[in-house]
Order: structure tokens, then sequence, then C-alpha cells
């Protein structure tokens, strides 16, 4: 097992026929995943194919769940169009939308995320600028790469890509139940909290790594939910400390401002909740192998 | 991108917000100018994007256009914690009887937009709700409603600003969401709001920031870009869509993917403390692709920084394999050689992941006495480290 995301999970892909859209559907299939078809209103009707595989294209996603069962969407819209798709994903209730998009201006990622609330939140949303979410061995949503890792029982959630990357290699000879990359913009619809959550209620996740970075206060606000609620052990890493404030990192949200945000404070934040944090990724990865052994 | 006080102004004054007139001057004449146009007095503020400048001797008084002209010419050029003075605004004089502060900004935490609002401005409002937590209101703002004239009164009632001015800040109040909102913004701050002898409310400073993200929707915003605070640098790697930021050390960074290029920065500044104190000279993430092209763009950029003594080249072979960065490096550095760039700071090269043997035995056999490969990320930044340092 693994959360959110599963063998029997029917994934479509939002943007199917677009470069990203097209050349990830194609990974995402020899990683195993269930893709089931896509949407493009210009070309609803058609199919693609891929190696093989023929997916259907549909018009919208509330018609592709009804023809094909899809519980899952993932989005590669370009910025313009994404704020309207995640919208469109909600209007039709699916479970689970993972937003690949980077560049989402964040009032469009405050309005989807309003909607998703006024509609009584039946759609989990990843993202936006997100690497996805993947269950070694079973499914993959998103660009995660599939086969850095088998599955195992640590679980992962991180705010980067590349580094959850580096993570899982480190890692692989343990393997992990699900990998989730939640993203680095300021609005994001799945946070730290939602995973540890989901990960201390996994029968299949053993520990947990946790992946932050500067900027915000979701790694001090995990440090708190962790503190009451997860008993599953928790290793962590933050990354940013020699950061400059006031300069954009890469990632949207990953700024100091002011005193704001910086990875001493996060790490002090988790460290006094008896979270190990290791002070770089391959030191983290140690911290985790003493936890496992 | 935070704005100038001035384009603040400008800004709040297009969307029909009360602001006193006002103008920005680069030079003292241009400064007496704008004084005579406006008549009178006026004052004349240092646009540094810094707080602290009344203090540091960066906003005076001037009454008539001799006077503003004088002081311009001492604060232009003053540094102010670190920034030089370029611009000043001159502005009218305001007779300032109640000073408020108002401000729409995100909300991180809660995935929306807050308003703070206080009665107490025209200070640190900081202190102010630290001190008397009472005098600052914290409303939530739904993104999906924004600010309405009922939202604006119960922002207003919250924030116990006088009967008086109700009306006029209730208006201010969805003005300023309306500009929020159609500027992409993610903090307007104005402090203070005032009050001033004839009874009308103004709004006498700005802080905005807007969302660089947005920018595909506001070919207008370009030109907020402060050219002169940009790095040459960081211009040209923006020109060729490199993510890079300059920083002030001497180990070159180039990396795929923004949380491992940050985690890089911190492995390569912790070597550094054993190798005299060396620091990264930058952050640049050439994204998960890292084609040759992008590759040499990006080696480009931070080859042209005089400050490098040495580069880490740090990539996780995720989608693009290993075997097809190595390539792209050598490919990368034919073609500098192609340009005319003479390479002879020496490159320290960590693969790992998907194909990280081929990339490894690409880079080998291509024999380039500048490259050096190194296969753990720690064990790079060392070396990188004291390459740096040897070179100082």
């Amino acid at each position: 097992m693994a959360i959110w995301l599963t063998k029997d999970s029917k994934v479509i892909v939002q943007g199917i026929t677009g470069s990203e859209g097209s050349k990830h559907t194609r990974r995402m299939l020899a990683a195993g995943t269930n893709v089931v078809g896509g949407t493009n209103p210009r070309k609803a009707g058609t199919t693609v194919d891929f190696d093989g595989t023929s997916l259907p294209v549909f018009a919208t996603v509330g018609e592709a769940i009804k023809e094909t069962g899809a519980d899952v969407t993932v989005i590669f819209v370009p910025p313009a169009g994404t704020k309207s798709a995640v919208i469109e994903a909600i209007d039709a209730e699916i479970p689970l939308a993972v937003v690949i998009t980077e560049g989402v201006p964040v009032q469009d990622s405050a309005a989807f995320w309003a909607y998703n609330l006024d509609r009584g939140q039946k759609t989990r949303i990843i993202g936006p600028n997100c690497p996805g979410i993947a269950s070694p061995g079973a499914s993959n949503a998103g660009i995660i790469p599939a086969d850095i890792t088998p599955a195992g029982r640590i679980g992962l959630v991180s705010k980067s890509g590349t580094l959850t990357y580096q993570m899982m290699y480190e890692l692989r000879d343990i393997g992990f139940s699900t990998c989730v990359g939640i993203g680095g913009d300021p609005i994001i619809g799945t946070t730290h909290i939602d995973a540890l959550k989901a990960f201390q209620d996994d029968p299949d996740t053993d520990a947990i790594v946790m992946i932050g970075e500067i900027g915000g206060d979701a790694e001090e606000r995990a440090a708190e939910f962790i503190k009451a609620n997860v008993t599953k052990p928790v290793v962590g890493y933050i990354a940013g400390f020699t950061a400059p404030p006031g300069k954009t990192m890469g990632h949207a949200g990953a700024i100091i401002s002011g005193s704001a945000g910086t990875a001493d404070a996060k790490k002090a934040a988790l460290e006094a909740v008896g979270v190990k944090v290791g002070k770089t990724p391959s030191e983290t990865a140690r911290l985790m192998r003493e936890v496992m052994s | 991108m935070d704005l100038f006080e001035y384009q603040g102004r400008d800004l709040f004054e297009r969307h029909g917000l009360p602001v006193l007139g006002g103008g920005v001057a680069e030079t003292p004449q241009e400064a007496r100018a704008i004084a005579e146009r406006l008549g009178g007095k006026v004052v004349v503020k240092a646009q540094v994007k810094v707080g602290g400048r009344g203090k540091a001797g960066g906003v005076k008084l001037a009454d008539g256009a001799d006077e503003a002209e004088a002081r311009a010419t001492d604060i232009l050029g003053m540094d102010i914690k670190g920034h030089t003075v370029h611009k000043v605004m001159l502005a009218e004089t305001a007779d300032i009887k109640e000073e408020y502060y108002f401000s729409y900004l995100l909300d991180r935490a809660n995935r929306t937009f807050l308003c703070i609002a206080s009665v107490a401005g025209g200070m640190e409002i900081e202190t102010v709700a630290e001190e008397q937590p009472d005098r600052v209101a914290k409303i939530a703002i739904d993104a999906s409603k924004g600010v309405d004239e009922a939202k604006a009164r119960e922002i207003v009632a919250a924030a116990q600003y006088p009967a008086e001015v109700t009306e006029q800040i209730v208006d201010i109040a969805v003005k300023l969401w309306q500009a929020f909102v159609a500027e992409d913004a993610t903090l307007v701050e104005v402090n203070p709001l005032a009050k001033v002898g004839d009874g009308r409310v103004l709004l006498l400073d700005a802080k905005i920031t807007l969302d660089e993200n947005a920018s595909f929707r506001h070919p207008d915003h370009e030109a907020l870009v402060d050219q002169s605070a940009v790095d040459p640098l960081e211009q040209a790697a923006k020109a060729k869509n490199l993510n890079y930021v300059k920083l002030d050390g001497e180990v070159g960074i180039i990396g795929n993917g923004a949380g491992l290029v940050m985690s890089t920065l911190d492995v390569v500044a912790y070597a550094g403390e054993r190798h005299g104190g060396v620091k990264p000279a930058n952050f640049l993430d050439i994204g998960g692709g890292a084609s040759a092209q992008v590759m040499a763009n990006g080696l480009e950029i931070v080859l042209g920084d005089p400050a490098v003594k040495s580069v880490f080249v740090n990539v996780f072979g995720g989608i693009t394999a290993c075997d097809a960065v190595a390539n792209g490096i050598i490919q990368a550095l034919a073609l500098l050689a192609e340009r005319g760039e003479s390479v002879t700071k020496p490159l320290v090269v960590r693969l790992d992941g998907n194909n990280a043997e081929e990339g490894r035995a690409i880079l080998d056999g291509a024999n380039n006495p500048l490259v050096q490969r190194v296969d753990t990320m720690d064990g790079a930044a060392e070396r990188a480290a004291e390459l740096a340092a040897a070179g100082k």
C-alpha cells in the first residue's frame, strides 16, 4: 500500500497532447502507471498512441471520468491556463489533482484553492510547481523518475524535485512507500502536514523523511503537528542555510523575508520536537539509515 | 519584484486612490523642475528599497525650488544601509493630523490573503503588534470573494478607525483591493494612511511587491524593473532564460533543480569553512533538462564572473540521464572554446543517478585536464572549495 496513489489508481493527463504532457505520459506508462486517457478540448474524440498504447482524448475532465473511471489527474497545462484546468478538475470532483506546472501566479493558486474549499474539498490538490507523487512499483503521477528506488517502507515529503530524487537514490536499498513532491510555491494544495498525517496513518510506512527549504513557516507548523500527532520516526532536511535574505532562490516561495523563513529557525523548530535534522542530504540519509536499522 | 515608493504612488494614482502630487528625479535639476511644478513646500525623499531612510537623513523638507534642488543634491548619491540613492521623489507636503496603517498581503500559512489594519500607523507596526496587539487588526480575506463594501466595513470596524474617516477608508479599502488584484500584487502596504488638516485621508507611502510569475499578463511591469540594481551577470543570465542569482563567493555553482542547488550552496559553504572561508559565488539552476546548449550558457555566465575560482557542477540525473549531461559538459566546453572563451578555471563535476556510470566514463574518456570527477556531493564540494581556495 501507499498514500494517495496506488496500483489501482486510474490516471488522466490534462494537456496530454502538449510536449511535456505527452513526454511524461509515455514515462508514466513505462513505469506501469495505469494511464487511461487525457484531455484537450480541441482534440476531443481522437486518440494518442504511446509506444503501442492508444489513449483516448476527452474534452473535459468530467467526460474522462465518466468514460474511464479516472480518479487522478496530472496537469501539464501552461501557467496562463492552469487555474481553469484545476477548477475544471475540482468541478469534476476528481479525488486527486497533481499540478506540475511551474510559474503559476500566486493569485491564481489562491483562487483555485478557495474554489476547492467552497466546493467542500472533494479534490486533493498537490502542487503547483511540483514533481508529483510516486508510489514505487505501483504508480507514478508526475515527473519523478520511476526507476530511482524500489518499493519500501520510508515515506518522503519534499518541497523540491531533484533533492527528492537525491534522497530516494541515497536510500534506494531501503526503498519508499510513497514520495510526494509538494512544490516550492508560496501557496500549495497539499502541505507537509497533510503528508505527515497520511504517512502516520499508512500501515506500510515505518518512518518519514521530510525535506523543506527556506521561506514561509510550513516546516515550523509541521514541527508542531509532529509533536502532537506523529509517533513514527521523522528525519528532516532543510535546504538554504547559506541563502541570503531577500533573494528568491529558484522556487517562488524560497525567499527569506527579513528574519522570517530562515533554515536555522526551521531546523531549530524540528529539533525541538525530536526530529533529527541532517546538515547535508548524505547526513540526512545516514540518520534515516540509523532509524531503519 | 519590490517597487520604489514613487512607482507605488503612481500605481495608486492610476487606480484612483487619493495620493499627493509628486514626481521622481535623478538629478538636482530635475528635482528643481518638479518642485516648481508642485509649488510651495515639498518633501524630498530618497528612493531606496530599505527601511529607516528617515533616520539616515534621506527625507528632508524643502521650501521652494531652490531648497528642493539643494536637498536633492544632498540626498542623491547617499548610502543608506548599503543602498546608493539614485533617485529622489518629490511630493507635496501634508498637514498630517493622524497616521494609520493599512496593508493587504499574501498569507502563506492559510493559503489566502490577509488585511492588516491599525489606527496606530506611522511607526514600526511590528512593535505595535507586539506591545499592543489589540490595536492591530488582522482580517482574513476569502480569495474567491475579495473585498467589497461590506468586507471593507468589517475591516474598518475591526481596525477601529475613527468614525469621521470611515467612509473614506471603506472606499480606499475597496479600491486598494482592486489594485492588488489587477496588478497581481502579493503585498501592498500603506504606512502612513494619513488624515490631513482638511479632513481628507491620503495614502502617503507605498510598499508594493508584484508577483513575477504573473508577468506574462502584465507586459507593463517590465518597465518597473530597477535596471541600476540588476547585476550584469543576472541580466545576462535572464536574457538566456537561466535562473541565476549572484552571490559573493568564489565557487561557481551549476546544478539542476532549485532545491538541489540550494543544498549545493550549503554543502559548499560548509566545505569552505575548512578551506580559507571560500563561499558559493552564485545560485544557478539549469533545470531538469540540462542540454549541452543550456550547460554551455550556464558555464559561460558562471565563468564570466571574475570572482569565480572554481566551478562545481552538481547534477542528479533524473529524467535526463547522466551520459547526456556528461556529453553536455564536454560539448559545452568545446562550444565555449569555439566562441573564443578561454576556459582556465577548474571544473569539479559530480554526476549521480540515472546512467551515472556511463556519464562518468564519458568524462574520463574526454580527458580534459580542467575537468575533475568526484562522485559524491560532499566530496565534490570539498574539492571545489579546495581548488577555489588555492586559486584565490
